[in-house]
């Protein structure tokens, strides 16, 4: 029923999506981290207004399924928004994916993947 | 065919009848294990439920108080510094390292946030002006992520406690659904087969004791019938016995 260990052994590194507020922050806390080259591979992605979608949707699949050194991943809620229905989806116990406050946009509850699954489960 | 619904496949005897009795007796402790089980992981799951709405609304709190850090070494900066971070990030020095909780047989996960000393991407950042004020940054931002850890891994563990609540539950409700009706109604058509095959027996018995009396009778009837049969035998036809009145010719007498 547990995960087996090599699920989980090698997972390190905490990974964000954000507007540049909030990577910068979490940068600043000493998260950041850029695998050696050739293929320097960032663990954050800067989200502003021009980004699309799917630049975000994609580093979000690389971050959740395609890297395996990654134990979180931080993603801001009205980010999140964008790819609601791909972080809706995705219920992997590893990485673990939180979704946090960023400095314009107040936290919501009921947006938030997991709070749902756990109002669901309490049939509200 | 006895037994309404379904029943195993086995043959009628009074062996597979015990070993179905154990089975049912094996799945009742099974199951009122499970229920257990079920009960005190749902239980913690509750706690958990709990935790992770508190650590929700921390979590809102110190983001809060971190980006207000910020604000302010921006202002203290006097310019954007995020460009500057995001190019001189290099190695992780916030890890985390993952180990498993055993709660009643459960493993859940658990993050442990630990930062590896020695080096130091961002040095020279707010070296101009407002170092003291990317210092204080870098420590509110260093507890916020700690908050999120803690509350990362307390999702963890509640979406694989979820995941193992659905598991115990669709078990539990296996056995008391399936496994045991099954079970029972095995040991009903194997009960009711041998009764069967008991009454079979019962009037197979009955009919070889009627028989055999019946032909008893007969012998016996046969033996009088013949014994009586021989005694009037023995009156009619007796070979010494002569006709005195004279049906036969009387020899001629010469004189």
């Amino acid at each position: 029923m547990a995960a087996p260990p090599s699920a989980y052994k090698d997972r390190h590194f905490l990974a964000v999506i954000g507007d540049e507020d909030s990577v910068t922050g979490l940068l600043l806390a000493g998260i950041g981290h850029v695998t050696p080259p050739p293929d320097a591979q960032k663990n954050f992605l800067v989200v502003d207004a021009k980004t699309e979608n799917s630049t975000i949707e994609q580093a979000f699949d690389n971050f959740t399924q395609k890297r395996k050194d990654i134990a979180i991943v931080l993603i801001n809620q009205h980010i999140a928004e964008k790819i609601r229905g791909r972080v809706d989806t995705y219920t992997e116990a590893f990485p673990a994916v939180l979704e946090i406050p960023s400095k314009d946009h107040p936290y919501d509850p009921e947006k938030d993947s997991v709070l749902k699954r756990v109002r669901r489960l309490f049939g509200e | 065919m006895s037994g309404a619904g379904d029943r195993e496949a086995v043959f009628p005897t009074r062996q597979s009848l015990g070993a179905m009795k154990n089975k049912l007796k094996g799945a009742e402790t099974g199951h009122s294990l499970l229920k257990r089980k079920s009960e005190a992981l749902t239980k913690y799951r509750a706690e958990i439920t709990r935790r992770i709405d508190e650590a929700k609304r921390k979590m809102g709190r110190v983001m809060q108080i971190a980006a207000f850090s910020l604000a302010e070494v921006t202002y203290a900066v006097g310019g954007d510094i995020g460009y500057q971070i995001q190019e001189s990030a290099k190695q992780a020095r916030f890890r985390v390292r993952t180990k498993q909780e055993n709660v009643s047989g459960v493993f859940l996960p658990q993050f442990e946030s630990y930062t590896t000393e020695g080096n130091n991407d961002f040095g020279l950042t707010g070296l101009g002006k407002g170092g003291q004020q990317v210092q204080r940054c870098r420590e509110t931002y260093t507890r916020a992520v700690e908050t999120l850890v803690e509350l990362a891994s307390l999702q963890t563990a509640f979406v694989t406690l979820d995941e193992v609540i659905k598991v115990v539950n669709r078990r539990v409700n296996a056995i008391e659904h399936v496994i045991i009706p099954r079970t029972e109604n095995t040991i009903k058509y194997i009960n009711s087969e041998l009764d069967e095959l008991d009454r079979e027996e019962f009037y197979r018995l009955k009919k070889v004791k009627s028989n055999k009396q019946r032909d008893n009778n007969a012998a016996e009837q046969e033996e009088k019938a013949s014994k009586r049969r021989g005694s009037d035998k023995e009156n009619a036809d007796d070979p010494g016995a002569t006709d005195i009145l004279g049906e036969q010719e009387d020899q001629d007498v010469i004189f």
